[in-house]
């Protein structure tokens, strides 16, 4: 259409840092199945639009497998990790389903709803620390990395003793600087670490997912060992990076718009709806989500042939005008529940109940027991997660 | 009381479809449920009463899996 859109580079950089890329709203509007160049040479289409990426994600013939040819790998690191994962997240149907079977009935809304109380209680306690710590404390450090961190080694059964190995092998692995040789380093020394961790709950189950998925799964012979590794890999990677991102952003998201502050502060029962939006309008997934087709697929009217690769962008979709009106406003009244921040079809997050659980605690408990809390450096002075697979903040010092 | 409305809303849902999101009973709790064994959805109720026709609408348009169907009768 426009030579200016002739050739682009993917990941684009975003202008501001709340909003996506800004040559997505051109694209939505004039290239929804834009070719973009990605770090290896490859092209394939980055798409926008909300009805687009939703048909994608729910056919089953664009698969999610990276080791399949013409799946768009974006960093190069990444694609080493993306390449060795087993776990679900990585697989089509029919394993895909089998697998994910298996720790479904872990996050189901009774079950976390069971958890609740211990999430307020890690919330309560954080803040109580956090407020005792120097005026201008890092908000990441001190509360949002801790938090997921906690509940989901609890979860597990892994001591949280050790979150620094494992917040090492998470930016290594979702880096996009990382090479391939620390790429593999990291995945060897996390599968070891997880190795040891299943061999003890072998030896002395307790109650906790992964000695559930040991006897249930593994002694039975359902599930191979280094598949187990990798599913317990992926709760773990993908049960802190998120989380703790998307509560950062949340908050700085929230101190950013007083008058929705405002609104939430005298009207708790506007939180849910509240974590929604921010979920809408974070949309911290900013790479992906990735699919190639594996066969000559129909999208809308646009012919994908076999072996192309399609890049989803869920904060397109999120910000696409036909779903949710002025979609750069951030509005905690809106109705953002059709976002698609969690993605969408089979893949989409099994750990969506827990992370809205854990949202609404933070939001509902934070901004009531720290009613003054506030940036403590200029805005311009954060630093975004521009290089990163999660998108957010690096820190977050605040005031209170 | 209103008789002259008799439209009722009937929903089915796909069980092997379901990959037990949970958006459904976050939307829609007294519509559906899910199974302790494997989080599979569960429908409470196939024609649920007015008050809830709303929210079970939502939980099918929500649902990540299109598992849940809704038919007006």
């Amino acid at each position: 259409m426009s030579q200016a859109l002739a050739e682009l580079s993917y990941p684009m950089s975003r202008t501001k840092p709340f909003n996506p890329p800004d040559d997505y709203t051109d694209l939505r509007e004039h290239q929804p199945f834009a070719r973009v160049r990605l770090w290896d040479g490859t092209y394939p289409y980055l798409l926008t639009k909300f009805d687009d990426i939703r048909v994608v994600l729910s056919n089953p013939k664009f698969s999610c497998e990276p080791n399949r040819e013409g799946f768009p790998h974006v960093f190069e690191g990444r694609m080493v990790a993306d390449k060795a994962d087993r776990s679900f997240l990585r697989l089509d149907n029919p394993e895909h389903d089998r697998l994910r079977r298996m720790v479904t009935k872990e996050f189901t809304v009774r079950r976390i709803g069971q958890l609740t109380p211990r999430i307020q209680e890690t919330v309560d306690r954080l803040i109580t620390q956090y407020s005792q710590l120097p005026q201008g404390s890092d908000f990441v450090e001190h509360f949002s990395a801790p938090l997921p961190t906690e509940i989901i080694t609890f979860l597990l059964g892994i001591p949280y003793e050790d979150h620094a190995f494992f917040h090492e092998a998470t930016r290594i692995q979702f880096g996009s600087k990382s090479t391939p040789a620390e790429v593999r380093k990291s995945l060897d020394d996390l599968f070891n670490y997880l190795d040891a961790l299943i061999t003890r709950k072998e030896r002395e189950p307790q109650d906790d997912i992964v000695s559930r998925l040991v006897t249930e799964q593994l002694k039975p012979g359902h599930v191979d060992r280094l598949t187990l590794i990798n599913i317990v890999r992926l709760l773990l990677s993908a049960g802190h990076q998120t989380t703790q991102n998307m509560t950062a952003l949340g908050v700085l998201t929230m101190l950013q718009h007083p008058n929705q502050l405002a609104l939430i502060k005298g009207n708790p029962e506007l939180i849910s709806g509240a974590v929604e939006e921010l979920l809408r309008f974070s949309s911290v997934l900013h790479v992906g989500a990735r699919r190639v087709a594996l066969e000559d697929i129909d999208v809308n009217g646009k012919l994908v042939k076999a072996g192309e690769g399609v890049i989803c962008s869920i904060p397109a979709a999120n910000r696409d005008p036909d779903l949710f009106p002025d979609p750069d406003r951030f509005d905690v009244q809106r109705d953002a529940a059709r976002h698609v921040a969690f993605g969408f079809g089979i893949h989409q997050c099994l750990g969506q109940v827990l992370a809205r659980a854990e949202l609404k605690v933070v939001y509902e408990a934070l901004f009531r027991r720290l009613p003054n809390l506030r940036l403590a450096v200029p805005f311009e002075q954060l630093r975004f997660r521009h290089d990163m697979f999660v998108y957010g903040v690096h820190e977050l010092p605040l005031a209170w | 009381m209103n008789q002259t409305k008799a439209i009722f809303m009937r929903i089915t849902v796909n069980r092997s479809r379901c990959i037990a999101a949970g958006q459904c009973v976050l939307k829609a709790p007294r519509v559906f449920d899910q199974d302790e064994q494997d989080g599979i959805v569960v429908l409470l109720s196939e024609n649920p009463a007015p008050e809830f026709e709303a929210s079970a609408r939502l939980a099918a348009r929500v649902c990540p899996s299109e598992a849940i169907t809704v038919d007006d009768e």
